[in-house]
């Protein structure tokens, strides 16, 4: 198993150093000087001149690159300019509230659509699975940004229920989280029914129903751990839309996490903390890519022995 | 009701419809045939004939609400099946009488471990605890001859060979002691020496355990082999019923005469010679002719043919669905039709 | 000892037949799809009215009356009017416009990429294969959003860049299926058949495998055009995308919301238009899809 994690990171490390050379590159041939860009007309010559030495801008572009793989390796993200601070500082500050968000929009699209799949899927072409699968095809379909204000409306303004923004308590996670969640329970629930009609279909189906089982315990001894290997390996394609919509979810309720850092540095034109949370956000996305392979070897035992035979 | 006899399973008048969007297709019409205690009953047919179906119906497995089961009666040792509620059904399904698949490959679950499966109906039916079923699935193991069973027991299935899968199927099935075993062409997924291990394997626990065993089969080989008795089937009936040596001594309906005849004879030319086969293609159920269902195909077709013929007693229990034996008086027409 | 009657059954259509009633078939099968019917009719209305809406339209989109400011909705104005005191409703017509156009340009353009690419991958494998699906690889491991969010940064925020962002979010994931389409199309007997006959290997990709991946194509491109139209909002609402004074609807839903309490039509309603919008392509879609390609559902 261990020897699995090693072989499987060994392959995730080339894709997050390209990564890194592609967001260099992207960021660093801005036609136009940089700093000027980034600065400007407030700042005088000599603070520009001052700026390109600090950042090595006259390095050839390869020097630069190795220089900030070194640095980000030493967890060294560079300095923000306009905020005068570490990169990596102000997104290790930020980040709880990121994950705290997407943590809890992570919970109830589970907690929501698993439940809501397996109950269409059972219940196929009822009232109940119409609705459901109404419910989360609105879910998909909807802009985040245009469903958070649609609660905000409903909820903060007019029900006054719950405050409109902000990150001072639970009572202000929940809106962002219901907004997040939802579009994410939508895909899973639509992939928990499909997979759990899938697996009915399977011979194994067949013979477990030939011992006499009752259907509930057809469902959840034989169908629903083959159904649910499937529904896990999105969890990964689920990080990276959850930090998608985090970055505006944040944005719309005034929540202090990484993407709010990203689209205030791309409006203040702050190149080092843009390249820094992006880099952070993609290095996540890999990471829950690589739990994902792991929960799917730990539920398949097929692929476990395949792994066993491999190494 | 409660009355021993001789017969374990004797199907009246079983029929099963599916509900389609263009009206409903009978895929079984007038099934009726007996199952003596311990004794080996055969149907065969082409794939399509109903056979499948049959064990089905008799299973309580048609996927319902399209699918609709009636029969007259279909008494299990004494219990009419027919008049079951569903859990009634259930209760009976894998206790009483059990199924063995054609595909071992696929017919266990993937991401369960052997012993769990093989002895789940004892859990269910007997509300044995993990200790014993564990205990009993290992004698099983033992009884069906799987080598090392104990290290065998923690196993998945696709650490398994498909004979050793067939082997802890069957096991499986006879956990429970049922009364009845239906066997759904067990071994075609298999090898050739496999299947003939497993062919001896169910003959061998016939003989000990005393089940008898409903053996569904394309392959008049395996028939010939293993069976008391024997059904054939041909579009959703059955159109010749007789005890074995008799059907092969003298196949009496056209059909089953077609496939006699197209069997391989050992030692023949095959590469050369083309095989005798029957002409023409299975009917499609939705739409069989209005008389007999082999007539479009049959070499020996009559005018008569037009109208659909009745079961024809030949003597010794031996009965075919053919207008050419009409003359004699039918001796086992309890179940023939109009 | 088996019996070979079923070998009897077994029949060959001539491949022209099976062709033909295959195109008929699918479209018999997409007219009977009431949902995607449904969104075909919406996006032609949609399409022709945004074509006719200056002749549609009494009002100008663009005109500025400050004493008109943030009406309700009424017989004029159909949706009330925003803070320049434009109607809301025209304004979503000619919004139309460029979410539509969003949503067909860089779809256009990453199929064209991904199915390139994917050829060529799935066609020569190794090397080839290695280079691209590990670029594949990475750009999936881009969250989406940010990556075109960086590409706006750099190439400053316009149409052409948008379309451009866009494309390099959206090819790696068609790249993918179109691959695996092709290995699996490599294996077919007229492929090797061609092999054999000495036909040249762009001539193969091109005439044997391209044609066979269309269907996938067609399936693909219906289903990217609402997604690159919900990308394209999310960057103009966020303001890296659309510029004033054109705009997207993402762009009027982020003007809007500053008039949420006292105007809430005038964010709300473009953002009925982006859902109706991805909700009837995402139905035409999955018609397309049940209709030519019943092997990808999910």
């Amino acid at each position: 198993m261990l020897i699995f994690v090693i072989r499987r990171l060994a392959v995730s490390i080339p894709v997050l150093i390209g990564i890194t050379a592609i967001l260099f590159v992207m960021l660093n041939v801005v036609p136009g000087d940089p700093v000027a860009l980034m600065m400007k007309e407030h700042a005088s010559a000599d603070v520009i001149e001052r700026l390109r030495a600090q950042m090595h801008l006259d390095d050839p572009l390869i020097t630069r690159y190795l220089r900030f793989l070194w640095d980000a390796l030493h967890g060294d993200l560079g300095m923000s300019i306009k905020l005068n601070r570490s990169v990596t500082s102000l997104i290790l500050t930020a980040f709880p509230a990121t994950l705290l968000l997407a943590g809890c929009a992570a919970a109830v699209s589970w907690i929501v659509g698993i439940p809501a799949g397996i109950l269409s899927a059972v219940r196929r072409d009822s009232l109940l699975d119409n609705f459901f699968m109404g419910f989360s095809l609105l879910g998909v379909s909807m802009p985040i940004f245009w469903s958070a204000l649609l609660m905000q409306y409903i909820f903060a303004l007019k029900l006054k229920w719950l405050p409109v923004s902000g990150f001072y308590g639970w009572k202000y996670l929940i809106l962002p989280a219901v907004v997040l969640g939802w579009s994410s329970a939508g895909v899973i629930a639509r992939l928990t029914r499909s997979s759990l009609l899938e697996v009915m279909r399977h011979d194994y189906i067949r013979t477990a129903r030939a011992k006499g089982l009752r259907e509930v315990r057809v469902i959840s001894r034989h169908a629903l751990k083959n159904a649910l290997i499937p529904v896990v390996t999105i969890m990964a394609i689920q990080v990276a839309t959850l930090l998608s919509g985090a970055v505006i979810t944040e944005a719309i309720f005034g929540i202090p996490g990484v993407g709010r850092i990203s689209v205030n540095a791309i409006q203040s034109r702050d190149m080092p903390l843009l390249q820094g949370s992006v880099l952070f956000a993609t290095a996540l996305v890999i990471l829950g890519n690589l739990i994902a392979d792991i929960l799917y070897s730990v539920l398949d035992p097929r692929i476990r022995s395949e792994m066993k035979r491999d190494v | 009701m409660i009355s021993r006899t001789d017969t374990i399973l004797s199907v009246r008048e079983l029929r099963t419809e599916f509900r389609g969007g263009r009206g409903n297709v009978r895929v079984l019409d007038d099934i009726s045939f007996d199952v003596g205690r311990g004794r080996i009953v055969g149907l065969v047919g082409e794939s399509g004939s109903g056979k499948s179906m049959t064990a089905l119906s008799l299973m309580g497995l048609v996927p319902r609400p399209q699918g609709q089961v009636s029969a007259k009666s279909i008494l299990l040792d004494g219990t009419d099946l027919a008049t079951l509620s569903p859990d009634g059904m259930r209760r009976i399904r894998g206790n009483e009488i059990s199924m063995v698949f054609q595909e071992p490959m696929t017919s266990l679950n993937p991401v369960r471990r052997i012993w769990d499966q093989v002895g789940e109906p004892l859990a269910v039916h007997h509300g044995l605890g993990r200790r014993a079923i564990r205990d009993r699935v290992l004698e099983m193991f033992e009884l069906v001859g799987i080598p090392e069973p104990k290290a065998r027991l923690e196993a998945y299935p696709h650490e398994l060979s498909g004979g050793l899968r067939q082997r802890a199927m069957i096991a499986m099935g006879l956990i429970c002691e049922p009364k009845l075993l239906i066997a759904d062409e067990p071994t075609t997924a298999l090898d050739v020496t496999t299947q003939s291990q497993i062919l001896k394997l169910m003959l061998d626990l016939r003989d000990r355990v005393g089940t008898a065993i409903i053996m569904i089969t394309h392959d008049l080989g395996i028939i010939a082999e293993m069976c008391d008795e024997v059904n054939v089937m041909y579009a959703g009936q059955i159109v010749e019923q007789a005890d074995v040596f008799d059907l092969f001594e003298r196949p009496s309906h056209p059909y089953t005469r077609g496939l006699l005849a197209s069997i391989p004879k050992a030692g023949a030319a095959r590469a050369t010679k083309r095989m005798p086969s029957i002409p023409g293609m299975v009917p499609n159920l939705a739409k069989l002719p209005p008389g007999c269902r082999f007539g479009p195909r049959c070499g020996d077709a009559m005018p008569v043919c037009e109208q659909p013929p009745g079961l024809a007693g030949l003597g010794r229990g031996h009965v075919a669905r053919c207008w050419l034996h009409a003359s004699s008086p039918a001796t086992c027409a309890e179940g023939a039709a109009s | 000892m088996s019996m070979p009657v079923e070998s009897v059954i077994v029949g060959s259509t001539p491949e022209t037949i099976e062709e033909a009633s295959f195109l008929g078939d699918s479209l018999r099968a997409f007219r009977r799809n009431r949902m995607a019917m449904a969104g075909l009719a919406f996006v032609v209305l949609l399409v022709l009215s945004t074509i006719f809406v200056p002749w549609i339209s009494p009002h100008d989109p663009y005109r500025v009356a400050l004493d008109e400011q943030l009406l309700p909705a009424s017989a004029t104005y159909w949706l009330g009017t925003d803070n320049f005191g434009r109607d809301v409703l025209t304004r979503i017509l000619y919004g139309a416009r460029i979410s539509l156009v969003v949503g067909i340009v860089p779809s256009l353009l990453s199929l064209m990429i991904g199915t390139v690419l994917g050829i060529l991958s799935g066609y020569f494998g190794g090397r080839t294969d290695f280079t691209v699906m590990r670029l594949a690889d990475m750009m999936i491991a881009f969250p989406s959003l940010l990556l075109a969010m960086v590409v706006m940064y750099t190439l400053g925020a316009n149409l052409l860049n948008i379309f451009l962002a866009l494309a390099l979010v959206g090819w790696a994931g068609v790249a993918r299926v179109v691959r695996a389409q092709t290995l699996a199309l490599k294996q077919k007997e007229f492929i090797e058949a061609a092999h054999a006959g000495g036909t040249s290997r762009p001539t193969i990709m091109l005439r044997h495998i391209f044609p066979n991946v269309v269907p996938t194509l067609i399936v693909l491109f219906s289903l990217s055009i609402p997604e690159a139209i919900m990308w394209e909002s999310s960057l103009s609402f966020l303001g890296v995308g659309v510029q004033p004074p054109e705009a997207s609807w993402g762009l009027l839903v982020a003007k809007g919301k500053e008039y949420l309490f006292q105007a809430p039509l005038v964010a709300i309603s473009p953002g009925i238009a982006i859902l109706l919008t991805v909700l009837a392509f995402n139905f035409i879609g999955d018609g397309l899809r049940d209709a030519l390609d019943p092997s990808m559902k999910d």
